[in-house]
């Protein structure tokens, strides 16, 4: 298992936006469901303005960790959690931490597209106004329309439903609503898995574009999108040798060099296609 | 680790020689003892659903026959006729119903929606939730003349007298359960994704309820209150005990005045059927077809909302 160099010990500095700080560093050291245990061992610190890649076989935990970095799993009945994971210095494990207020500044865009059923332009507001935010809503619509490339299709349609939409443009809504209230970070649990190619070509350039404003950390099953998107990538596996089905991380590190000299060997083996 | 990718090899099925049927064999045949039986069973199934439709259709039947041709538009202007009177209608226990009904709408929607919220989402697998879910169901058949009895009890005995506000507390529990179980069930329909959507996005657990999943889910949660109101409308015994009967408007000094004796359709219909004048019979027929419209109409109204 790769260490990686970066650690706590570089524990990011808010006035630091060199694009080298970690913004999230994420220890899972045991991650259950119930009885079962989902993730071990996983150590990922996720690095402001880049985007952080997570692949792996189906199973091995990726939406998990990724999940973790917002809470989201405290959704799910009899998750369990054990490590820490550190938002700008901070744990939001910690008791007195409100999940609610993590997911304002950790924002997600999930695998399926989920616009509500509203308006576009309600859609992309609903964090405003979840957030009360008292200033021209209408501009920061527009910018956030923008941003996800989405403005130029919708300007004329902004007030009907969001469900007439195509699932591409279904998915840049979803980005628009996330990028509305400017989280610093934004996690994509496999964003373009319901998208045909090319609208998950438009998905990939628009998150080099993001990628300028945003820390991202995505999920994907296709590696090659992992290859033209990320940074940094992180190899997970399934362990069964002590029974279950745990995941863990294999591998962490520049992508180019994950991909072209991979140190170990499930890491060669699945990103050659070799599987045992 | 080496059990993780596997593909079972698929044995193909050899279809190397011609298969040959006896045409015979795929005919139809009632000598067949399989066959037969489902012939019968078919057409039983069919008799049965026929003869179940007969006491439905011909009650309606004569609802429209006997009470179409006492209607006309005094029926819903004019108080109900003394005994030996000719003419008359039952203006007052129209309104007296409404009136009744949406009483026991105001305390059971609000009360059935927020708890519906605690159980879907607030607390799904809390002992408090299991508990009252079990009573829900159990009330959903409770006998609604017991209802009656328990708003007489706690209601008209301590207001000191029968009252519409005691009729539609009585109609309220017998709302209670449906608009419960059937809000809940709505809410549960909403898809997960638009529920991870909104706490994603940081909203509190009662921000995603009131901005997301009661929008999403109100064709259902209406619905249920709909049909509740069908049922409300049509019950006689919890009114007999909480509103009982009254020949006049609901109105005391200019004013509305909940807190008097009230007619409603059920109890006229009961209370005219048993009378041995041909006037009152012929009332309480077209009273009868009214509530029929109204609760059908109800229903209607309520069924076309959940399919969209």
């Amino acid at each position: 298992m790769v260490q990686n160099a970066q650690n706590l010990s570089s524990a990011p500095n808010p006035a630091n936006g060199n694009g080298k700080s970690v913004v999230i560093d994420c220890n899972i050291t045991e991650l259950y469901y119930g009885k079962f245990k989902a993730v071990r061992d996983t150590r990922i610190p996720i690095e402001r303005n880049r985007i952080t890649a997570f692949i792996g076989p189906s199973g091995c935990g990726k939406s998990t960790v990724l999940r973790c970095l917002n809470r989201m799993n405290d959704l799910v009945r009899g998750f369990r959690f054990e490590g820490h994971v550190h938002f700008q210095g901070a744990d939001i494990y910690h008791p007195s931490i409100d999940p609610v207020a993590v997911r304002r500044y950790i924002g997600m865009v999930f695998q399926q597209p989920n616009p509500f059923a509203m308006s576009i332009y309600r859609n992309v507001a609903f964090g405003l106004k979840l957030n009360g935010y008292k200033g021209d809503r209408e501009e920061r619509v527009k910018r956030a329309l923008c941003a996800a490339a989405l403005w130029d299709e919708v300007k004329d349609k902004l007030h009907t439903s969001a469900l007439s939409l195509s699932g591409g443009q279904q998915q840049r809504l979803c980005i628009a609503r996330a990028i509305a209230t400017e989280p610093e970070v934004l996690l994509m649990d496999e964003p373009c898995s319901a998208l045909d190619p090319i609208a998950t070509r438009r998905i990939e350039e628009l998150m080099l574009e993001l990628k300028e404003s945003y820390t991202i950390a995505i999920v994907t099953h296709n590696l090659q999108q992992a290859q033209r998107v990320a940074d940094k990538t992180g190899f997970l596996y399934v362990d069964t040798t002590q029974g279950g089905r745990t995941g863990y991380l294999v591998e962490f590190g520049l992508t180019k060099q994950l991909f072209e000299d991979p140190k170990e060997k499930h890491t060669q083996d699945y990103i050659h296609g070799r599987f045992s | 680790m080496t059990d993780i990718v596997t593909s079972v090899p698929v044995p193909s099925n050899k279809i190397d020689s011609d298969i040959v049927i006896d045409s015979g064999e795929l005919e139809k045949s009632l000598r067949r003892p399989r066959t037969a039986f489902n012939y019968i069973m078919s057409s039983l199934t069919t008799l049965v659903t026929i003869i179940a439709l007969i006491p439905l259709f011909s009650v309606v039947l004569m609802l429209v026959v006997r009470g179409g041709q006492r209607l006309s538009l005094g029926l819903f202007t004019q108080l109900p006729p003394a005994a030996f009177e000719h003419g008359g209608g039952f203006g007052n226990a129209i309104v007296g119903t409404l009136v009744m009904v949406g009483v026991a709408a105001l305390i059971s929607v609000p009360f059935g929606i927020l708890s519906a919220t605690y159980l879907a989402e607030v607390a799904p697998y809390s002992r408090l939730s299991n508990v009252v879910r079990m009573c829900g169901k159990i009330l959903t058949g409770f006998p609604s003349i017991l209802a009656g009895v328990f708003a007489y009890g706690s209601v008209v005995l301590v207001t000191g007298g029968f009252s519409a506000i005691a009729g539609g507390i009585a109609l309220s529990i017998l709302m209670l359960p449906t608009v419960i179980l059937t809000a809940e069930e709505a809410i549960h329909m909403v898809p997960a994704k638009i529920r991870e959507a909104a706490l994603g996005m940081g909203a509190t657990q009662m921000q995603t309820v009131w901005m997301v999943l009661l929008p999403t889910a109100f064709p259902g949660i209406l619905t249920g209150v709909m049909l509740a109101v069908a049922r409300a409308a049509g019950e006689t015994a919890p009114l007999l005990f909480t509103a009982l009967f009254s020949n006049y408007w609901l109105i005391s000094g200019g004013r509305l005045d909940l807190m008097q004796p009230t007619s409603s359709l059920a109890v006229l219909i009961y209370n005219f059927s048993a009378m041995p004048f041909q006037n009152q019979i012929e009332l309480a027929w077209a009273a009868a077809l009214i509530l029929v419209l109204v609760v059908l109409t109800v229903n209607l109204i309520g069924q076309s909302l959940s399919r969209k």
